[in-house]
């Protein structure tokens, strides 16, 4: 599993850093991406499930929090 | 899902707005949308393959105009210039607050495969030609192309 963190990260580089890293991996592949709250925090997950991958688990009670993403096709 | 689609006309050569528009074409990219970045007057020295002043260009007024440009090493800031030192602050700024620089965004533009396209009738004012342009660049376009890459999305004009 790859970690990326992106909480010193501002918009857009937040997005772009993710959806690059998952550019990257193959399918079934994971990414724990850990983030802000706010705008990363509902766009990251929303973007990666838009685009066909799996949020395998968001963690927002912790600080920074944490998104686990599987690589899909 | 049909993909959605945001088309950016940058006419500025402004530091500043090329920010701006890059900071969008980047962002709309990174949550799937297709993005058209279609570069007209000004905005073409940006996407000029020599990066700093070159007199390039057929004829002497074109050479002239594109010498002073300067390139995408020195594009101006629209206010506060600082006869040139103003886009190195800001940069310097940028970096200290962690945002991405142009240069940082134009390599973000080209790894989400953002759509670079050049229009042909500024770079025919210009003297230029498509062996001027970055490579990537992918077409040179006129009025009718670039409506038909925009149908259906949202168009901006910076």
């Amino acid at each position: 599993m790859i970690t990326l963190d992106i909480t010193r990260e501002h918009c857009p580089m937040t997005y772009v850093k993710v959806k690059l890293a998952l550019a990257k991996l193959s399918e079934g592949d994971r990414l724990e991406v850990i983030l802000n709250r706010g705008e990363p925090l509902e766009n990251v997950p929303r973007s990666a499930a838009e685009e066909g991958h799996k949020i395998v688990e968001v963690l927002d009670g912790v600080d920074p929090c944490r998104v686990l993403i599987e690589k899909r096709a | 899902m049909e993909k959605k689609k945001l088309s950016i006309i940058l006419f500025s050569g402004d530091f500043d707005r090329a920010v701006a528009a890059f900071t969008l074409a980047t962002g709309a990219a990174a949550v799937n949308w297709e993005v058209n970045l279609f570069f007209t007057f000004w905005g073409l020295d940006l996407i000029k393959k020599k990066p700093g002043h070159a007199a390039i260009g057929k004829g002497v007024l074109a050479r002239f105009f594109n010498f002073l440009l300067g390139g995408r090493k020195n594009p101006p800031l629209s206010r506060l210039n600082f006869f040139g030192a103003g886009p190195r602050l800001m940069t310097g700024m940028m970096r200290a607050r962690n945002v991405a620089t142009l240069e940082e965004l134009v390599a973000a533009a080209r790894d989400l495969k953002v759509k670079f396209v050049a229009c042909e009738m500024a770079m025919n004012i210009l003297g230029i030609t498509r062996s001027d342009l970055m490579d990537d660049v992918g077409e040179v376009i006129g009025v009718p192309t670039f409506l038909e890459y925009s149908r259906d999305g949202q168009v901006l004009f910076i």
